[in-house]
């Protein structure tokens, strides 16, 4: 068994996991997915003694997969039983199963391993935390076929299964039969979380449906993208974990996959582009930032309307008497080539005295218009027009403007002014 | 202490232990909390473990615990971020921290005494040999001390904190406007649920513990609406299934805790269909006695405006023969119904029935 056949395999199986999981993430059934694998431990037991029983090969992948799949749609059905007839709520009927069927499952297992005649070589507690190691050519090419199925079956069927996803009661008005999309959804995802098992195990299988979805989401916002970078997360996950996990000797794959998908949710979650949080720090930062400079630049106006010297220099200790904006602030107006500074004195220049006349502008057409259209009362104007005066884009002030009949004031008797002073 | 009986004791301890805040888990619709708390103190019991050589001491549990609690802050944390739904940040971070777990415990497997079996399903047996003794007279084991004390602690908060914990459980927003904290009683519960599960750790293993910590109080939860009631039942169900479980497990020669949980799911389906009101068959059995008193009721109805024969009854009501001649005869023994196939009419008692049904 070549190491280039065990990445392909568990690349396999990421990337199935993966796809499969956006629908489950969409449909905040995150968690079923770990019922599923708990729920498929027992199945792979019963399956090993039935096989063994019947005479068949007990190891045969097929059997084995037949099995988990078994037991993991009991799981999934008494999930939903408990939960239709009882008072329990789903996450109870989630634990209960999860946690029995394991129990099942673990009593099997040592039963196994006491009583079966190849007892040690019965090899199913790789089913518990995966080992890629143990993945022969037939298994791999199993996952394969079985995985290539569940991924055609999403592409033929994508759009029902997206309306579905995303609202079923539209579905079923567009006259899409649910229930039965529904109950293919779940078995393709057991499908998928039963391809796994070899690999990374009944105990941590869960995490490869949800996490690399959960990392897709931060990438996009359309579902079909989404699906396919999943895939593509989990693919990757699954590879890097098997390349990592056969670097030293009896090593469990489950746990390294894991958390090379979790490193890779981790790096969505902060990069990922418009979601980001590092990008969002950046974006609140930047924002501040220029707030803080047109607050200074309107400063700035405000002196020369007092003394009706809008150009020219001024000291800094003038402006401080303002706002006590900080010498930074100065600094930052500077690089952005909106003032010049010389020793203790600042100077608008060209584009400073456009910019600063635009905010006032803004700020008092604004504070105009709350006050004739909405009749808000003088005294609750200003507030809200320091924060309107950085939002209002140049053609909604136009039309402001035009909508007032161009004023000349503003309600406490200010003039508006319309592009920088003559010099 | 017989092997036997150490094995129960510690069993029943874990049980108490575990129901205890099992029950206000399930109340709280947070059993799958419980869920990735048991899996997520892993690391924190590997490195407990590697620095002190044992599980079983009370200074590890509550050390890691801190990291169930903080477990529950990270799933919180990502889920604020609003980029994570809940389910989902619930199922993102747990098998990050378990897989953590697993890769430290093959890191140093062979070294002591700790392996992945032991991590999946524990090690009942070996609490009779870890022995520790008391006050320089009892000789015990160190596992069924450490779960005492643990069940008793929780027992004590679960008293103490009585009245906090039933508000906050069943209306949180009344807790909070008479001023009783419901974040604290929220956080002390995590607490609790995982120093619980750490202690269980060596015993049953980190994910058993779900089976201990939701099942007996959800077979309890069928059984009745009183909370005392409710917390009472799920410890005595949890310590039953201990029993049956390790009678189960001695007979098969399987795993001990995996016995266990399967004793307490064997409850729970019992519950399921047999709980007088919750259970599947009362349920239907109580449906099928509403449309035996509604048909009755329809045939009363029917000759109280006309007497009738057998033949008319059946035209009109459009029922075949075989359900009319049940409902009928049925009347006839309650009384209900007077006269024979030709010419029936109701009785005063059977007007009554019927007025009785239909409002």
């Amino acid at each position: 068994m070549t190491l280039l056949t065990v990445l392909l395999g568990c690349a396999t199986v990421g990337a199935v996991a993966g796809s499969l999981g956006c629908f489950a993430v969409l449909r905040r059934q995150s968690l079923l997915g770990d019922a599923l694998a708990h729920a498929a431990l027992p199945g792979v037991c019963l399956a090993f003694l039935a096989g063994a029983a019947l005479g068949l090969d007990p190891r045969g992948p097929l059997l084995l997969l037949s099995g988990a799949l078994l037991t993991a749609w009991l799981g999934t059905l008494l999930v939903i039983a408990i939960t239709a007839t009882t008072r329990l709520k789903q996450d109870a009927a989630i634990g209960i199963v999860l946690s029995v069927f394991f129990g099942t499952g673990i009593v099997l297992l040592t039963y196994v391993q006491k009583h079966a005649a190849d007892a040690r070589q019965a090899g199913l507690d790789r089913f518990l935390f995966g080992q890629a190691a143990s993945l022969l050519a037939r298994d791999v090419w199993t996952m394969a076929a079985l995985g290539g199925a569940v991924l055609l079956t999403v592409t033929l069927l994508f759009r029902p299964f997206q309306i579905v996803a995303f609202d079923g009661e539209h579905a079923a008005s567009l006259g899409y039969p649910v229930r039965a999309i529904e109950v293919l959804l779940v078995s393709l995802i057991a499908l998928a979380v039963v391809v796994g098992l070899q690999a990374v195990g009944v105990v941590l299988m869960a995490a490869l449906v949800v996490t690399p979805a959960a990392a897709a989401r931060q990438w996009t916002d359309r579902l079909g993208r989404m699906v396919l970078l999943a895939g593509g997360i989990g693919g990757a996950a699954g590879a890097m974990g098997a390349w990592a996990s056969s670097l030293r000797s009896h090593l469990p794959t489950g746990p390294i996959i894991v958390l090379f998908a979790t490193g890779l949710l981790g790096v969505s979650l902060l990069l990922a582009p418009r979601r980001g949080i590092v990008w969002g720090a950046v974006r609140r930062a930047r924002n501040r930032r220029r707030v803080r400079v047109e607050n200074l630049l309107k400063d700035l106006w405000r002196l020369g309307e007092q003394d009706g010297r809008f150009a020219g220099p001024r000291a800094i200790s003038d402006l401080l008497a303002v706002r006590g904006a900080p010498r930074s602030v100065v600094e930052e107006a500077r690089t952005d080539g909106y003032a010049a500074v010389a020793g203790a004195a600042v100077e608008l220049t060209p584009t400073g005295l456009d910019r600063a006349s635009r905010i006032v502008r803004n700020h008092r057409i604004w504070e105009l218009y709350l006050s004739r259209r909405l009749e808000i009362a003088d005294d609750h104007l200003h507030r809200d027009a320091e924060e309107m005066e950085h939002a209002l884009e140049d053609d909604v002030i136009e039309q402001i403007d035009r909508a007032l009949g161009r004023p000349a004031k503003d309600p406490h008797g200010r003039p508006i002014p319309r592009g920088a002073p003559a010099a | 202490m017989s092997r036997d009986l150490t094995i129960l004791a510690v069993g029943a301890a874990a049980a108490v232990a575990c129901a205890l805040p099992g029950t206000f888990l399930l109340l709280r619709g947070m059993s799958l909390l419980g869920d990735a708390i048991s899996h997520a103190v892993l690391p924190g019991i590997v490195i407990a473990f590697l620095l002190s050589g044992t599980v079983s001491a009370l200074p590890v549990v509550l050390g890691a615990g801190a990291v169930g609690l903080f477990t529950v802050f990270l799933i919180e944390t990502l889920r604020r971020t609003r980029r994570v739904k809940e389910d989902a940040s619930i199922a993102v971070v747990f098998p990050a921290l378990f897989a953590l777990g697993v890769l430290l415990v093959v890191q140093f497997a062979g070294q002591k005494d700790l392996d992945q079996e032991c991590v999946l399903y524990g090690e009942i047996a070996y609490a009779h040999f870890d022995t520790m003794t008391l006050f320089g007279v009892v000789t015990l084991s160190r596992p069924l001390v450490v779960l005492a004390v643990v069940a008793l602690l929780n027992l004590a908060f679960v008293v103490g904190f009585w009245k906090e914990l039933k508000l906050s459980t069943f209306d949180g927003t009344l807790a909070a406007a008479l001023g009783l904290s419901p974040a604290l009683v929220h956080y002390l519960l995590m607490g609790a649920v995982s120093a619980t599960t750490v202690a269980s750790f060596e015993s049953i293993g980190a994910i058993l513990v779900v089976a201990f910590l939701i099942v007996p109080p959800a077979t309890a939860y069928l059984l009745t609406d009183r909370l005392s009631v409710m917390l009472a039942l799920a410890c005595g169900i949890g310590v039953g299934a201990v029993a049956i479980g390790y009678e189960f497990a001695r007979r098969t020669d399987t795993s001990i805790a995996g016995s266990m949980a399967v004793a307490m799911g064997l409850l729970f389906a019992l519950a399921w269909l047999f709980a007088p009101s919750e259970g599947v068959l009362g349920r239907l059995y109580r449906r099928r006695l509403a449309a035996d008193r509604f048909a009755k009721a329809l045939v009363l109805e029917r000759l109280a405006r006309e007497p009738a024969s057998y033949k008319a009854l059946g035209r009109d009501l459009a029922w075949d023969s075989e359900r009319l001649s049940h409902v009928l005869a049925s009347l006839r023994a309650q009384g209900h119904v007077s006269g024979d196939d030709a010419r029936m009419e109701p009785t005063p008692g059977g007007l009554a029935f019927a007025r009785d049904v239909m409002q």
